[in-house]
């Protein structure tokens, strides 16, 4: 393994998809790349939750919530079924 | 004279719903075609799949449910375990701002059928972290009670498998379950047709779910409207007292006074 690494991305799994993101890069910035409608917060639920590494983050704590190289991010929606 | 078939609503945990037909939004090959058979099953609460968001992809069941005033019930469909099944109804309860959950963790995919350790498990979890959980289970007496006891809202044993429409293949036991429950029990997967949905009622159950049976039909919206009539029917019918059955018959006119011709030759 390089000791040297310089790397200016860091590499998370989005719903199975490895993505790259700019360090720093928060819940908000992965959910708007996938589904820009998403995070246009209406202060009401709108089908929509995101899980990092297992755990839900709540709405509120999308801004907040800086994603670390290698976390894996599940967003969901209500679909039909059952 | 007022009629007589008015009924109570059906209360489950602190929630009062008009309607005894919970719909599923399964199946459906259009939304335009989901909304006309949700608006004729008068539902007023519909399971929703909580599954991956496509990129660009459309919020269309949730926006739908919103404008049509249907309270979502998220499931947790596809969930084989119970750490998926708490996940995934973690997720729904932020997405939907809903604790109601129908929780639903199967054996295999292809049997559907639940799985009693998991679901045990992922219910006892789900209660402890304040979901209002509804059950999806077998149409077994004991695990029925097992989950009333571990503080589940309601229990849902299965007519017949997901999507069978084979109707209620276990009538004794759904009528056990229904008979000794003090929480709703509502019957939930296998209907094919409306006397299935009838008879599911007529055996005690508080409420059907299906979706299969309706999104599936040739024309959803008209047999969604027949489950109406069908569920409201089974109901009321159980309330009225139906006769006992009988090996023999018994005539409904009396003998007495009638023309007794001597014909005899």
């Amino acid at each position: 393994m390089s000791t040297h690494r310089t790397s200016t991305t860091i590499g998370v799994k989005v719903n199975g998809v490895d993505r790259s993101l700019e360090p720093g890069a928060t819940v908000t910035d992965v959910v708007a790349a996938v589904l820009p409608a998403a995070v246009d917060d209406a202060g009401r639920p709108r089908g929509v939750a995101v899980a990092v590494d297992e755990h839900v983050v709540p709405r509120p704590q999308w801004d907040s919530t800086i994603l670390d190289d290698g976390a894996v991010v599940e967003i969901v929606s209500a679909t039909p079924g059952g | 004279m007022t009629t007589t078939t008015e009924t109570a609503p059906l209360r489950i945990a602190d929630r009062e719903l008009g309607s005894r037909l919970v719909m599923g939004t399964g199946g459906a090959p259009s939304l335009l075609g989901l909304e006309r058979a949700l608006i004729a099953s008068g539902t007023e609460l519909t399971t929703v799949a909580m599954r991956r968001v496509q990129t660009g992809g459309e919020q269309g069941v949730w926006a739908l449910l919103e404008r049509l005033g249907i309270h979502p019930l998220p499931n947790t469909a596809g969930c084989f375990t119970a750490r998926e099944a708490v996940l995934t109804a973690q997720l729904a309860r932020e997405a939907c701002g809903t604790d109601w959950v129908k929780l639903e963790v199967v054996a295999d995919d292809t049997t559907l059928l639940p799985d009693p350790i998991e679901l045990v498990a992922a219910a006892e979890q789900l209660v402890a972290d304040g979901f209002v959980v509804l059950a999806y289970t077998n149409d077994d007496p004991v695990l029925a009670r097992r989950l009333e006891d571990l503080g589940c809202a309601a229990v849902m044993p299965l007519g017949a498998p997901i999507g069978s429409g084979l109707g209620v293949l276990n009538p004794r036991n759904i009528e056990a379950i229904a008979a000794r429950a003090s929480v709703p029990v509502v019957l939930d997967a296998g209907i094919g047709t409306a006397s299935d949905a009838a008879l599911a009622m007529e055996l005690g159950c508080d409420a059907v779910l299906l979706a299969t049976a309706v999104t599936r039909a040739a024309d959803p919206e008209r047999m969604a409207h027949a489950m109406r009539l069908a569920v409201e029917a089974g109901h009321v019918a159980a309330g009225a007292g139906r006769i006992p059955r009988r090996d023999h018959a018994l005539a409904s006119s009396s003998p007495d006074g009638r023309v007794d011709l001597d014909l005899a030759l």
